[in-house]
């Protein structure tokens, strides 16, 4: 048994079913914790229904900064009886697990019937059942509905959350639910404190906390993936959003909708995707910078769209919100697998640009940029997310808002103006309609140079031409993949989009046992095009490995189709479940030969 | 302002000598160049078929999009910037086919823009299948035992989801149209026209003379904001009703519903952003 108080990071995880407040739990906590002065992360992953199932919430507390997920629990706090089961693989015998007794019923059984006669000596857990009476108080304070505070009142005690922050928090959420409610709740949070309490001396230390506090981790920012593509939206001056409701793109547009009063702009929820890009399209050509977001499904809906934005080379952002498909596939999980579906989307052939941000300060300042380059280009640009990092929570100290700049790419027009004018960059000065005296055409048909409808041979070639034309250009806005770790590696790993951080704390890992270790980690930001930087990274190296969220390594068929270098060690991970620090850590030592890496290849 | 000023005499006209839309196209010219709108404040929007031709044969800015959609881009450009007259162009094929959900929801959400529907009950770009208007017992090559769904209903559908403005016109009866089109463009808010119109390739039995026979106008004393009388207008057969069957002049537009304007009526795309607002924003999360 380990103490707790060994530890510099815990893995606290909360499961129940939909509809049990495990939400609000993640929210009090994850703002308690932060004020009191611990690094966090969180994560959560639940099943597509609003009630029942199992859902559950990873909170990581830190004396570090934590950026990932990991698969380790600490400390499994239930509030249903199938949330054991459901959790079974990331249970180990150090996992103290909080709930009432009646929520390890069914599980103290099946430990000793089905899996004695099953699966004989070896398999049966140990498990680390910490008993409090969660039924009874929660019924004591006026119902079940209160469990879910009594829960966030034991951590927060186990945790050493300060009760004036906590009480504080309890009162920020659930005051404009009235007096009542709130009393109510305050008194439910004290319950859960003083449980909190009596388990903390009853187990003799065991599940005492020591991580140090730092009292700037307050003034940080605590923000998901969502939000930072929200305030990159914000930045980069969006000014319409068109979009049909999707997991995990839903929260995005939630968060434009909920600024557009503030921030001046239009959200509108479309009748289907296919109207969705149709509006943005239409909004961009009258001058409004526009963004749709969206997830596999509806995007495939909106591919004409992507080629009628090539087409009449009018800007638009696109934001894909990864999930496992086909077609619906997972509804709530996540997955790497639009990649293909992003890259090759519309027909014909014109240029685009594709994000894949791993680091919140980089959905923003991406997300910002997108909105810039696709003006400057007149192309479709896209940011691609997934539900893992749409989700997830933690604290960094600020994004570079001082630092953007949005260029203004419109002119006013002259009488005698031409929308596809032909211009040695390919680039014709983008005119609106009712800004100058010009008038503006475009056509999703091949059109000669004032934008009408044309069937010429000669100028279908030269329109080809000036389109395709800009991708030299776009080539010098590329950036760079970022390389962390020594220049003169001989390994090398390869990651992009929401992979980063689980990537690099990985290594770190690795590092701290093997700290001579040649190998670094080049990570993608920008999918396409590639940075001419790429192939030399990778000819540089002796092994390379991949790891992608998903079935066909669409990355690494992307690499060899951009620069003919093929990788051999591809780590794919397609079960709808994001990559854990140590399923990244256990494939990397077998990559290197080193440690005892028994997972192989997942 | 003259009908000529919104001539386009280079364009290389693709219809076929005798087709309704060059009257279509002349009646329209005619309703602008009345009303006194400038082409530079003027956006066709238009999406596939002959008709979504029209906006390159009329001196305007022009959105030729994707087929069906063409309601979508034109509530983008309206919304974005009230302040330019947004003339949707589309065909039966286009509009109640392909865009039947646009349509639909186009007229709940109540833009103020012109829809302008050319309604041949055929198709004609892609020569002569079934629209969805094609009346039963209409042969083509596709439909070789002749249609037998039942004619989509432009009239009573945008009637029933009280659309604010719905009228139907003839392509020949080029005073009338003009008038009709006039009060489309003037209304406040969403406006439908439904134009029959001859197509002289493809169509031999909806004529110029079948649509003599059997088309005549609403009486005078027809009650155009009476919602009742003008859907049992709308769903008479044998002889088709022309001119305004319905108006809603109560409704608010999309733009008006839309907070971007309670302030300040500027196009969107002259507002900048405030650094500071986003980062006070930011800090929120502090």
């Amino acid at each position: 048994m380990t103490f707790l108080s060994k530890k510099n990071n815990i893995s606290v995880v909360l499961c129940g079913e939909a509809g049990q407040g495990i939400q609000t739990v993640e929210t009090i906590l994850v703002q308690a914790l932060k004020r009191t002065g611990y690094h966090i992360f969180s994560t959560k992953e639940y099943m597509s229904r609003v009630r029942g199932g199992y859902n559950s919430t990873q909170i990581r507390v830190s004396s570090h900064r934590v950026s990932s997920y990991v698969k380790r629990i600490d400390i499994l706090l239930v509030l249903s009886s199938g949330a054991i089961k459901h959790l079974e693989d990331r249970i180990s015998e150090d996992t103290f697990i909080i709930g009432d007794p009646e929520h390890f019923k069914s599980i103290k059984e099946s430990n000793t019937q089905e899996f004695q006669h099953k699966y004989h000596q070896e398999v049966t857990k140990q498990y680390n059942f910490l008993e409090i009476p969660l039924i009874q108080t929660a019924q004591e304070m006026g119902g079940l509905i209160f469990a879910n505070v009594i829960v966030a009142g034991i951590l927060s005690c186990i945790l050493n959350i300060p009760k004036e922050i906590f009480n504080r928090l309890i009162h920020d959420i659930f005051a404009r639910k009235g007096d009542e409610i709130l009393q109510k709740d305050l008194n439910a949070g004290k319950a859960g404190y003083d449980l909190g309490r009596e388990l903390r001396d009853s187990e003799s230390g065991k599940i005492q906390l020591s991580l140090s506090v730092n009292s700037k981790i307050k003034d940080e920012l605590l923000i998901n993936g969502t939000d930072a593509v929200g305030f990159g939206c914000l930045a980069g001056n969006c000014r319409f959003m068109a979009s049909y409701p999707m997991t995990p793109s839903t929260p995005l547009q939630g968060f434009l909708a909920a600024h557009a009063n503030d921030f001046e702009l239009i959200y509108e929820q479309a009748e289907d995707e296919i109207a969705a890009i149709n509006m943005a399209v239409g909004a961009s050509y009258a001058g409004a910078r526009s963004i749709v977001a969206t997830s596999g499904s509806g995007f495939a809906l909106m591919e004409e769209g992507v080629g009628l934005a090539g087409m009449i080379e009018t800007p638009v952002v696109i934001y894909i919100g990864q999930r496992p498909g086909p077609a619906v596939g997972l509804p709530t999980r996540t997955s790497q697998e639009d990649l293909n579906l992003a890259l090759y989307s519309g027909t014909g052939e014109f240029p685009r640009i594709i994000f894949a941000p791993g680091k919140l300060e980089d959905a923003f300042t991406l997300t910002q940029k997108a909105f810039n380059l696709a003006e400057k280009y007149q192309i479709p640009v896209f940011i691609l997310s997934d539900q893992y990092f749409a989700d997830c929570y933690y604290n960094i100290p600020s994004l570079l808002v001082d630092d953007i700049q949005n260029e203004n790419y419109l002119i006013k027009t002259t009488p005698e103006y031409k929308r596809y004018m032909i211009t040695h960059d390919g680039i014709t000065p983008r005119g609106i309609p009712g800004y100058g005296e010009g008038l503006v055409v475009v056509d999703s048909d091949e059109h000669d140079e004032e934008g009408h409808l044309t069937e010429d041979l000669l100028i279908r070639k030269q329109m080809v031409d000036k389109r395709l034309k800009k991708i030299e250009h776009i080539k010098n806005d590329v950036i760079p993949p970022d390389l962390e770790g020594p220049n003169d590696y001989k390994n090398l790993v390869i990651g992009w989009g929401s992979t980063y951080w689980t990537i690099i704390e990985a290594l770190e890992n690795i590092r701290k046992t093997y700290p001579d270790y040649k190998i670094s980690f080049l990570h993608f930001k920008q999918i396409y095009p590639f940075h001419r930087s790429v192939s030399g990274y990778l000819e540089k190296a002796d092994n390379v490995i991949i790891f992608e969220n998903n079935a066909q390594g669409q990355m690494a068929n992307l690499i060899k189709l951009e620069t003919g270098f093929e990788i051999q060690e591809k780590v794919l991970k397609y079960d709808g479940m994001p990559f854990s620090v140590e399923e990244v850590e256990e494939n990397l030592k077998t990559f290197m030969g080193i440690g005892n890496g028994d997972m192989g290849m997942l | 302002m003259k009908f000529k000023d919104f001539d386009m005499p280079h364009a290389d006209v693709a219809w076929c000598p005798g087709c309704g839309n060059f009257s279509i196209l002349r009646s329209l010219k005619k309703a602008l160049a009345e009303l006194e709108i400038l082409p530079e404040n003027l956006v066709f929007v238009s999406g596939i078929g002959q008709a979504g031709k029209l906006p390159h044969y009329i001196r305007g800015n022009v959105f030729n999009g994707l087929h069906g959609r063409s309601l979508s881009p034109a509530t983008g450009i309206k919304a974005v910037n009230p302040e330019l007259t947004v003339i949707d162009v589309s065909g039966d094929g286009c509009m109640y086919g392909e865009g039947g959900n646009h349509f639909m929801h186009t007229i709940r959400r109540n833009p103020n823009i012109t829809n302008l529907v050319h309604n041949n009950m055929v198709y004609g770009l892609t020569k002569g299948q079934a629209s969805p208007t094609s009346q039963k017992n209409f042969n083509t090559p596709l439909q070789v035992e002749g249609v037998f769904l039942e004619p989509f209903n432009p009239l009573g559908v945008a009637i029933a989801l009280d659309a604010s403005f719905v009228a139907r016109a003839y392509s020949e009866d080029r005073k009338q149209t003009i008038e009709i089109f006039k009060s489309a463009i003037k209304h406040k808010g969403y406006a439908l026209v439904d134009i029959f119109q001859p197509c002289v390739t493809f169509n031999r039995v909806n004529t110029k003379n079948w649509f003599r026979e059997h088309t005549y106008y609403l009486e005078d004393d027809h009650d155009p904001l009476d919602r009742s009388m003008a859907f049992n207008r709308a769903i008479e057969t044998g002889e088709y009703p022309l001119g305004v069957f319905y108006m809603n002049p109560n409704k608010k537009t999309f733009e008006e519903n839309l907070n971007v304007y309670s302030d300040k009526k500027t196009p969107l795309f002259q507002r900048k952003i405030d650094t500071d607002q986003i980062k006070a924003l930011i800090d929120s999360n502090r």
